[in-house]
């Protein structure tokens, strides 16, 4: 229970906030990536009210030996800007300008059956799988080598 | 954009980010929506445990619905045709997990901890996705 209730609690409120702000609509998102037409602002203001919570969130956690219903805090420590990390989210951001969809609206826009949404998830994660298997492929690979 | 329209997107925002901020207070992670995705279907072995992604995915859906039905099914507009909505899945799928987050992960958390990754993965991803915006629909014009 430990595990399931902050993450039901923290999607509930991530899921409104989704819904209330106007980002399952994928045309003001994609209102506000198109900066040389009508441009739509929401998605800076969302973004923008999003960051001081989060950013206050990070202040307190300097003050706390652990967080409140787990062992350890597991932020990343990687500070390195490697091509994975740029190509990852090239390909990511030419998808997201295609439709106007990243992940959150996509999952949290589900219930409001649309097909299109279904069939974009759908996709998303045969995306998601089909990196998992390059990446295993690749190990793979090297491992082969190494030996 | 008038305050009126622009009350609900800071409001939303907010709660986005005090979900976030919860996340990190209560089970000490990020709140990054293509990683617990990835976790909750069993594709990435690593990341938070796999209940608390099960429930995150599952109230990102109930938390959509709890608006709708309270305030009304929010509008949706998607206009892309099949192979677009394929194409556009497949690409954010595989892109996000190569890059190692999304929008939430690398937008929400990373910027507010100033993560020099992150920095930069959310100005690739906003320069890809205006880039796409420009060619689809100056260049190309469609949509």
């Amino acid at each position: 229970m430990r595990h399931i209730l902050p993450g039901l609690l923290v999607g509930l409120l991530f899921g409104a906030g989704l819904a209330l702000s106007g980002m399952i609509d994928a045309a003001r998102v994609l209102g506000f990536l198109d900066v040389a037409g009508a441009w739509d602002p929401t998605l800076a203001l969302v973004l923008g009210g999003a960051l001081i919570p989060s950013a206050l969130s990070y202040a307190l956690i300097r003050r706390m030996k652990r967080p409140v219903m787990a062992e350890e805090f597991c932020i990343p420590q990687n500070r390195a800007v490697e091509t994975r990390l740029l190509a990852g989210a090239a390909l990511f951001g030419a998808g997201w300008g295609l439709v106007g969809l990243c992940p959150g609206p996509a999952i949290a826009g589900l219930v409001l059956g649309k097909w299109q949404t279904w069939l974009f998830v759908a996709a998303m994660i045969a995306g998601m799988w089909l990196q998992r298997l390059f990446a295993d492929r690749r190990d793979h690979r090297s491992l082969q080598f190494a030996g | 954009m008038t305050f009126a329209a622009a009350l609900p997107a800071v409001a939303g925002g907010l709660l986005i980010g005090s979900a976030a901020g919860l996340l990190l207070l209560l089970s000490g992670r990020i709140a990054g929506v293509s990683g617990m995705a990835a976790r909750a279907l069993g594709i990435a072995d690593k990341g938070p445990p796999w209940l608390q992604a099960v429930g995150f995915v599952l109230g990102l859906q109930g938390g959509a619905l709890i608006v709708a039905l309270a305030a009304g099914a929010p509008a949706v507009t998607i206009t892309s045709s099949v192979p677009v909505l394929v194409a556009a899945g497949l690409l954010v799928g595989f892109g996000t997990r190569l890059g190692n987050g999304c929008t939430s992960g690398h937008g929400v958390c990373g910027l507010a901890r100033l993560s020099p990754r992150s920095l930069t993965a959310t100005a690739t991803f906003m320069s890809a996705g205006v880039a796409t915006v420009f060619m689809v629909r100056h260049l190309l014009g469609a949509g």
